[in-house]
């Protein structure tokens, strides 16, 4: 029997010619990823080891964006702790303030992360890299520490969900529709432990920011994985962006799929989710009248590149409605330089938006626009879960940034036309 | 290994938001997350609370963020095992790695209701429902898990084996 993309790239890692889902296997790191919440509870684990060291300084990447820059006394004991590692152990991905960007834009920028890599981190939109064609999932700390110490991790092979995708989006449908619309579709728990795998000549017509976007929702529908084919446009970012050797799985003809789905683009519409959960979905013609309180537009969901030209596309020359706070958070440095450089910071600003350094802040209600009791956020994050933004009684509606744009600038959900 | 106690009872999909909300992660003290465990879904959790008590849920217990501190929260709050229909990965992961007992029994998460008096049998699996005379055949834990769970954690087991 065949295997799935996944099961390809597990094997080899695994020294295997061969898995199947439900096997255990024991497979080698490429990478090992960690932020300042979670890497604090991974240090402290690798204390308790009896041997010393990490496996390899250079398979490590450490980013602080999470409560970064210090939001308080306590995050700052938690960064100084990673920062500390980091300078014993050598370890050379380590990036802090200046350097930092939210992790998942980060590393795919850095290089860190390419074609057929076995990578976990610490975080559970680790699923990212998968838009370049490498196997990647969230841990915990504890499997962070395993990680980081012996360059190996358990897994048991998933088995797969199979997305063809077809057809051409329109105008303002990216790949944030197209992952809440397959949420919305399967649930949140839809792909319990299993892989989402994209296949199809539809995939030509997404950027590599709209792979990269339907990759890190994966766990939203509770899956171990995300992963897209290795096409030109892939390679071109990994030359682009990357020294290292990439090398690229595809899955058998005969693998077999749990199920099959037909993912038209020509078809989907912009989508939103409603509170309290990412399957809430509704397409933006049967939002009806949503007042709203804040904006935010950005996260290692939709803070890259195209998801801001998208953005100040709707914004451009408008003003954001009276009362709405529109925050801007380019995901990395190198965005924030980007964005400004064509001139989209200014669009943001003289819109009445205000443009942050690059941190995870918002989208988990650490900081940087924490909502009050009985407050709207459009945002274009991840998870809408009670309290994920602030205040139990406050409401988060995911959506894509030409939508959450377009919303800032009525004051209500709108469609990108009405921005 | 056994354990007995009062049971608190949830819904589907409790997110890992709920059960240590982010604004308290700037800490990773056990005592101090336990504090504040289930504090968005349950204020009254944490003073009810008794040490061997069980949660029992049903579908994708733990979904969302990969945060070690849910379950160290829920064990640090002296909760004995988490039974569920379905367990999100992460967490499930996250549980046995520190320690934690859980089990994935959808018989038992219907047959169960909060305030019930539950006793776990963690050699056999075995789930009895002492308030309605009622027993649910969990999976056993395999050898390995059991001995990661007496070890309180995967480091400690990895350092015995070692």
């Amino acid at each position: 029997m065949g295997m799935t993309m996944t099961q390809k790239i597990l094997a080899a890692a695994a020294g295997l010619s061969e898995v199947k889902a439900g096997q255990l296997i024991e497979a080698d790191l490429d990478l090992v990823l960690g932020n300042d919440i979670t890497s604090p509870v991974a240090i402290h684990e690798m204390d308790k080891f009896t041997a010393d060291g990490v496996f390899h300084k250079d398979k490590i990447a450490l980013v602080m964006d999470h409560f970064a820059p210090n939001k308080d006394i306590k995050s700052a004991q938690h960064c100084k702790c990673v920062r500390e590692f980091a300078a014993k152990h050598e370890i050379s991905n380590y990036f802090d303030v200046g350097e930092m960007g939210i992790e998942h834009a980060l590393l795919p920028e850095q290089g860190l992360t390419v074609a057929g890599d076995v990578i976990i981190g610490a975080d559970s939109h680790t699923c990212t890299y998968g838009a370049l064609g490498a196997f990647s999932t969230g841990v915990g700390s504890t499997d962070m520490a395993a990680g980081m110490a012996t360059g190996k991790a358990w897994f048991k092979v998933p088995s797969a969900i199979k997305f063809n995708v077809v057809g051409k989006p329109s105008k303002w449908v990216s790949g944030k529709d197209v992952i809440l619309h397959i949420i919305g579709m399967i649930g949140v728990d839809g792909a319990l432990y299993k892989s989402l795998e994209f296949v199809g000549e539809g995939i030509a017509n997404l950027t590599m920011d709209d792979r990269f976007t339907i990759a890190n929702m994966a766990i939203e529908a509770g899956a171990k994985n995300g992963i897209f084919p290795v096409d030109a446009l892939a390679e071109t970012y990994m030359k682009e962006h990357s020294q290292r050797a990439y090398k690229i799985y595809e899955a058998d003809e005969d693998a077999e799929y749990d199920e099959e789905y037909t993912i038209d683009l020509a078809t989907l519409k912009s989508t939103v989710a409603f509170p309290h959960l990412p399957e809430n979905t509704k397409t933006i013609d049967e939002v009806g009248e949503v007042k709203i309180d804040q904006v935010v537009i950005g996260s290692c969901t939709n803070g890259r590149l195209d998801d801001l030209r998208i953005a100040a596309e709707v914004m451009k020359g408008k003003k954001v409605a009276k009362n709405i706070r529109c925050i801007v958070i380019p995901a990395t440095q190198r965005i924030y330089l980007e964005a400004m450089e064509e001139g989209l910071l200014r669009t943001f600003i003289e819109a009445g938006a205000i443009v942050s350094t690059p941190t995870c802040g918002p989208c988990l209600g650490g900081y940087m626009g924490i909502l009050a009791e009985g407050e709207r956020c459009v945002s274009t994050t991840n998870r809408n879960f009670v309290g994920r933004m602030g205040h139990v009684e406050s409401e988060v509606y995911l959506a894509s940034p030409a939508v959450a744009a377009a919303s800032a600038i009525t004051g209500k959900i709108s469609a990108p036309e009405e921005g | 290994m056994k354990a007995s106690g009062t049971v608190f009872k949830y819904g589907d999909n409790v997110d890992t938001d709920v059960i240590i909300p982010a604004r308290y992660l700037n800490s990773s003290d056990p005592k101090e997350l336990a504090e504040h465990c289930m504090e968005d879904i349950d204020k009254e959790f944490v003073n009810k609370v008794k040490a061997g008590d069980f949660i029992v849920a049903d579908k994708n217990f733990g979904c969302g963020s990969s945060r070690e501190h849910a379950p160290i929260a829920i064990k640090a709050a002296g909760v004995s095992c988490v039974i569920a229909e379905t367990f999100a990965r992460i967490f499930y992961r996250n549980a046995i790695n520190i320690g934690l007992p859980i089990i994935e029994c959808p018989e038992a998460a219907k047959g169960i209701e909060a305030g019930d008096e539950v006793e776990v049998d963690f050699d056999s699996g075995i789930i009895t429902n002492k308030t309605k005379g009622l027993t649910f055949q969990g999976q056993a834990f395999p050898e390995f898990m059991q001995k990661i769970i007496k070890s309180e954690g995967l480091i400690n087991y990895i350092n015995k084996k070692q």
